[in-house]
């Protein structure tokens, strides 16, 4: 009966929880790899993972608030390692947050093709409202390279996947 | 308001989150408050959105403030208004009177300005006056001025202005004066046209206009050229504008000469300031040797014999040439008729003095005593100006110079018995030269002799007579009365005077001397002698 109950409900099924360690270690991790690895390995400067770790945790955790607030701390924890004024990448990954949180409740996010999907959509939805509130906010100019970041959007789709198949191990069900 | 929170809970956290990473972003970007000044200072972003936020605000609330204080102070709170208004009605019309009186303060110190520089570069002793009245009436055209005797006023003094000559003083009352315009008709003035140098005589006439007269019809006289005063009649300054000729038309009266219409330089219908020339400025008079006859000059100028006489005393040889320098001081220098009568001289010519001799002078001689007459220089047979021209003409007016006498202020006067008792005199001069003659059987050079004998004026008068030295004094007596018609002969002075020692007498031609040709006499020694 509870098995009927939890499969007609799919966020009682599909919600999971994630430790603390994880839910704070993932993202410092993801913001480390982003800040100090670039530096050595410069083909990680194609990857964004404090953004691919924030989808992961929003729509594993099928709820916006939490989704939204685990954007905005990721976003802003990457905004402190910038020169741009903080708040950039916070706004922005407070959007995707809220929005990943929002989509994993009505669709099934733990397909791989979903994943490169949602993840590619995202990704550009992330790209443009950063560019937009840089231009309109903070007023800078900043170059809009449509092809380098579709590019990018592709790369982080398939890193998605395999970053996410790896994350699932992390979940803890409700 | 529960269901609320609880429906949209999501979008309202998200809100929210977002507005405090907005405003914290905005904490730290700095932009210029004005975009289109991108090198202004900048502002946070915070700032500039909070400012922009309130003040619509404020602005609506200031306006509304102002719109219900207008009302009440516009429409409502006017209780006081009228009597403002009035008061300021009040002092709109001071101010008014104020600023036309400083206006016509302004003005007057201009004029002033003007007067003021003119009289600091006029020569002469020239007094400020106010013009405090008029005649009132167009049949006299007089002003009144505010300085009379007290302030050394007299009759017959210019008043002029900046811009041209007024009139002269009619009459002085110890505080005020009168001043005869010039365009009244009982006023004249001796003018020159400035650039034909024709003298004429400007009168006035009973309409107010400015004539001049006495230029003859064959003078070419030109539109709007300027006319000044002569100096000839003692009253006003020489060189002062009068106006400038309007008009020319023949003169209806004689048919000879011209009557030319001038537009006189001041506006005499609104004086205001006016100058009164106390005392004129004339050529400086001369200081060198006295004056010396013109029959003097013109016997240097002919040649002659320098034959010397032993005998003859030595005179100053520097006289004749002295009076050949001096030729033009004389001329326009001041002369007084004493003084001409107090000096051994005898008159010259007529057509000499015309040369040498001022109008004036001549007017002065003519009627001692007599205030300076105007046109004695056009109306004299012989005038400097007439007699270049056409002689004859003016003798066509023998008594032209008595009515023009009366346009300066002296009555008509006719011939005095004085001047016919000159006359009477000059007869009897004329037979005690002939008998003087009569005695002297030779003709030869004599210390003694006549001052005429060696005058070439005296020639000139005898040229018609082949025997020129036995006529000698026939010619000065001639001399003596064929002047000037109004001349005061002088025969106790003329005749008395012995010939000059330094001249060499032209007597009797020697072996290798030839008669000398005499000069012609001028037309005026013959033509104007006046009937004995």
């Amino acid at each position: 009966m509870n098995a009927m109950v939890s499969l007609t409900s799919r966020e009682e099924v599909d919600v999971h929880h994630f430790s603390w360690p994880v839910s704070f270690g993932i993202p410092a991790l993801a913001i480390f790899i982003q800040v100090y690895l670039t530096t050595k390995i410069h083909f990680l400067q194609i990857f964004d993972m404090p953004l691919l770790v924030t989808i992961f945790f929003a729509v594993a955790r099928r709820r916006p608030i939490p989704g939204m607030i685990t954007g905005a701390l990721i976003g802003t924890g990457q905004d402190v390692f910038t020169h741009l004024p903080i708040g950039l990448y916070g706004i922005s990954n407070t959007l995707i947050g809220y929005l990943a949180s929002s989509l994993g409740v009505k669709l099934d996010v733990d397909n791989p093709g979903s994943r490169f999907l949602m993840t590619f959509a995202f990704f550009l939805l992330h790209h443009l409202s950063f560019m937009g509130i840089a231009l309109l906010l903070v007023g800078t100019n900043q170059p809009w390279e449509w092809l380098h970041t579709l590019v990018r959007a592709l790369a982080n789709g398939f890193l998605s996947v395999v970053l996410f198949a790896g994350l699932d191990r992390f979940k803890q069900r409700m | 308001m529960d269901n609320f929170f609880s429906r949209y809970k999501n979008p309202l956290v998200l809100v929210a989150v977002l507005s405090v990473q907005v405003i914290a972003l905005a904490t730290q970007v700095k932009r210029a408050a004005n975009p289109k000044e991108p090198n202004a200072a900048e502002t946070p972003l915070i700032r500039v959105w909070v400012v922009n936020a309130i003040t619509p605000v404020e602005r609506v609330l200031v306006s509304t403030g102002h719109f219900f204080r207008n009302t009440w102070h516009n429409y409502i709170d006017l209780h006081d208004v009228r009597k403002q208004n009035q008061a300021l009605q009040d002092e709109i019309t001071r101010l008014k009177i104020e600023q036309t009186r400083l206006k016509e303060d302004a003005e007057q110190a201009h004029r002033l300005q003007g007067l003021l520089q003119f009289k600091q570069h006029y020569v002469g002793d020239v007094l400020p006056a106010q013009v405090i009245g008029s005649s009132g009436s167009q049949h006299s055209r007089l002003i009144y001025i505010d300085k009379g005797e007290q302030s050394g006023l007299r009759p017959d003094m210019a008043v002029i202005t900046p811009d041209g000559i007024v009139g002269k003083v009619k009459d002085v009352t110890r505080y005020s004066a009168t001043v005869l315009l010039i365009n009244d008709r009982e006023s004249g003035a001796g003018v020159v046209l400035e650039k034909s140098r024709r003298q004429g005589v400007l009168r006035g006439a009973a309409n107010g206009e400015l004539n001049l007269r006495d230029i003859m019809s064959d003078e070419k006289i030109d539109l709007g050229e300027q006319v000044i005063t002569s100096g000839g009649d003692r009253i006003y300054p020489k060189g002062v504008p009068v106006g400038t000729v309007s008009g020319i038309n023949p003169d209806r009266e004689d048919g000879y000469s011209l009557a030319i219409k001038i537009k006189p330089a001041v506006d005499l219908d609104r004086l205001e300031e006016v100058l009164v020339v106390k005392t004129a400025e004339q050529a400086p008079p001369s200081t060198g040797p006295a004056p010396q006859r013109a029959a003097d000059i013109l016997a240097e100028r002919l040649p002659s014999i320098p034959k010397v006489d032993p005998n003859a005393p030595k005179a100053p040889t520097g006289n004749a040439a002295a009076a050949g320098q001096n030729a033009g001081p004389i001329a326009a220098g001041p002369k007084k008729p004493e003084a001409a009568a107090g000096e051994p001289k005898k008159p010259a010519a007529p057509g000499a003095a015309d040369q040498n001799k001022p109008v004036a002078d001549q007017k002065k001689s003519a009627l001692p005593g007599a205030p300076p007459a105007t046109h004695a220089a056009s109306a004299t047979p012989g005038g400097a100006a007439s007699g270049q021209t056409n002689p004859t003409a003016n003798l066509k007016k023998p008594a032209a110079s008595a009515s023009d006498t009366s346009l300066a202020g002296v009555s008509a006067k006719k011939p005095s018995a004085e001047q016919k008792q000159g006359t009477g005199v000059a007869a009897e001069q004329k037979k005690a030269s002939a008998e003087q003659q009569k005695k002297a059987p030779t003709p030869g050079p004599s210390p003694n002799k006549s001052a005429g004998a060696d005058n070439p004026a005296t020639s000139n008068a005898s040229a018609a007579n082949p025997k020129p030295v036995p006529k000698a004094p026939k010619a000065t007596v001639v001399q003596t009365t064929t002047g000037n018609p109004e001349q005061k002969p002088k025969p106790a002075v003329q005749t008395t005077r012995p010939a000059q020692p330094n001249r060499p007498p032209v007597t009797t031609p020697g072996p290798s001397q030839t008669p000398q040709p005499q000069a012609p006499p001028p037309a005026e020694s013959s033509t104007e002698r006046p009937p004995q």
